[in-house]
């Protein structure tokens, strides 16, 4: 069931050769500019991803962690620095699922937007239903699924893509904690099946390291890069290891210090 | 559950209604006005009832040609909005213009369309959809703007052309907008035809209203009046429905927090 990557039509604005890595952000800053003065974002972040890795970046609101993503995608350029990366999809905030389309169809979105025809497209996303175990739910609007569901046919929908990174911004900021807790574990067994480059954006220290193999701590606006800590714990992982307990303070350490 | 509420409070308007039929009544029959002038409610319901075919046979001629402006109102407007939607230059030489044509006075535009179009339905169709076209063309860009941009950016992750947007994304929203515009000018298009016929048609509930008041049958013309707004009504009411069916994600209840 693996699905083919492709090469980004949107390359002009990030080059897709990275080397030998999946992502590479070389000193990258960028700043808005608004009628009331500049809101800096980011300030020199570097940042890499090899390819499967999965890199968590965490830090306080507005430290321009949508932006990064942003610029992984290839949706905003740098004000200077370089943005290197394999093709990414992104997986939004919010699940902006189409409340119109069904639960297969709002998975198969990807796919009919790279001109695969509706039937197949449908053909292909249906066994990735099965799969993720919302099969009895094909039919069901997004308004009759539960926030776990909709956000794991959001999930699916940017996995159907077929490209090779993914760009997670905050995916389950908006669940409720059991749900959320249930949805980390549900997340790093499909991303052992499948694994992708992923670079998952969440203020959620626990969720960073329970999923990531390195967590890039950024600071408040500006962001910068604060630290970057591996995460060694063997997979799967329980809240309650030493390692990922241990791991989490220091985060929240690095947190209030930057 | 719905449909009980509104029976509940629906009484309310019909109880206003009654009172004021009853006072009216009264007021006839009591001798405060001739008869000639002002028919009392019994008597229009009399002649409802006895020139019934005559009413009729008027009712279907005006009722076409709403329906057809109307439809072909739409259509345009639709056209039109999509062409300014992808255009800005269309959307900047044509948006003045189309406000600028709600100011003409369509009492006076109406016999002009009929000396130079004919007696047939044609200059009706013309003044109907006139002073039907804008609100739908309004609704329409307004559906068009509410896309979520944050939707846009995540298709353009996938890599999908312009075309794909706009069938799987951009028209789906807007299509409540159209609803909106075509309920709004129903009221609107009902006066329309009427204008248009009674500058010069021999059919039609517009042409026996001026004719019956010009043969002193009163009681005829407010029966004309009351087909009318009944009409419009019952028109309003179709569409809801028809909007209910066509876009029933529109009408979801809004969910509490995400």
């Amino acid at each position: 069931m693996a699905i083919e990557a492709r090469p980004s039509q949107s390359g002009e604005l990030h080059e897709p050769d990275a080397g030998d890595l999946a992502i590479r952000v070389e000193c990258v800053s960028r700043t808005f500019r608004q009628r009331r003065g500049d809101i800096p974002a980011l300030a020199e972040v570097s940042l890499s991803a090899a390819p499967g890795e999965i890199v968590a970046v965490v830090g306080p609101s507005g430290c321009g962690k949508t932006t990064l993503l942003e610029l992984i995608c290839g949706l905003q350029r740098p004000d200077s620095g370089r943005v290197r990366s394999a093709p990414a999809a992104l997986m939004p905030q919010r699940d902006l699922l189409l409340p119109w389309a069904s639960a297969l169809d709002n998975a198969a979105l990807a796919l009919r937007a790279r001109g695969v025809a509706r039937d197949r497209a449908r053909e292909q996303a249906r066994p990735w239903l099965q799969r993720f175990g919302l099969a009895a739910f094909e039919r069901a609007r997004p308004a009759e699924l539960s926030g776990g569901m909709r956000q794991r046919i959001s999930f699916l929908r940017s996995l159907l893509a077929g490209k090779p990174v993914l760009a997670l911004d905050e995916p389950f900021a908006s669940l409720d904690a059991i749900t959320r807790a249930e949805m980390q574990g549900w997340l790093a067994r499909v991303l052992d099946a499948e694994p992708r480059t992923v670079v998952l954006v969440t203020h959620d220290v626990e969720e960073a390291v329970l999923l990531a193999d390195r967590v890039v701590v950024l600071t408040a606006r500006p962001g910068r890069v604060a630290a970057e800590l591996p995460v060694a714990a063997s997979r799967p992982r329980r809240r309650s290891e030493p390692e990922i307990v241990a791991l989490r303070e220091r985060v929240l350490e690095t947190l209030g210090a930057a | 559950m719905r449909l009980a509420a509104t029976a509940r409070a629906g009484w309310r308007p019909v109880a206003v209604v009654v009172a004021l039929l009853g006072a009216w009544e009264l007021y006839v029959d009591l001798g405060g006005a001739s008869t000639l002038i002002l028919p009392a409610p019994r008597t229009v319901a009399q002649s409802l009832y006895d020139d019934r075919s005559l009413l009729w046979s008027n009712f279907l001629v005006t009722a076409q040609e709403v329906v057809l402006g109307i439809l072909v109102a739409a259509a345009a407007a639709v056209a039109l909005a999509c062409a300014m939607h992808f255009f800005a230059v269309v959307r900047q030489s044509l948006y003045p213009l189309l406000i600028a044509s709600q100011t003409l006075p369509i009492p006076m535009l109406a016999p002009v369309l009929v000396l130079w179009l004919g007696f047939g339905i044609l200059p009706k169709l013309v003044v109907i959809a006139v002073v039907s076209f804008f609100s739908i063309v309004v609704t329409t860009l307004a559906g068009f703007a509410s896309v979520d941009p944050d939707l846009l950016k995540l298709m353009r992750t996938f890599d999908a052309p312009r075309r794909r947007v706009f069938w799987s994304i951009e028209l789906p929203t807007a299509l409540p907008g159209v609803f909106t515009g075509a309920k709004i000018t129903v009221i609107v298009a009902v006066i329309g035809a009427v204008f248009a016929e009674q500058a010069g048609a021999n059919s039609g509930l517009g042409f026996l209203f001026s004719e019956s008041i010009a043969q002193l049958q009163t009681a005829r013309a407010y029966a004309t009046v009351v087909l009318l707004s009944a009409f419009a009504i019952l028109l309003f009411a179709a569409l809801t429905a028809a909007e209910r069916l066509a876009t029933p994600w529109a009408h979801q209840p809004k969910e509490t927090g995400s």
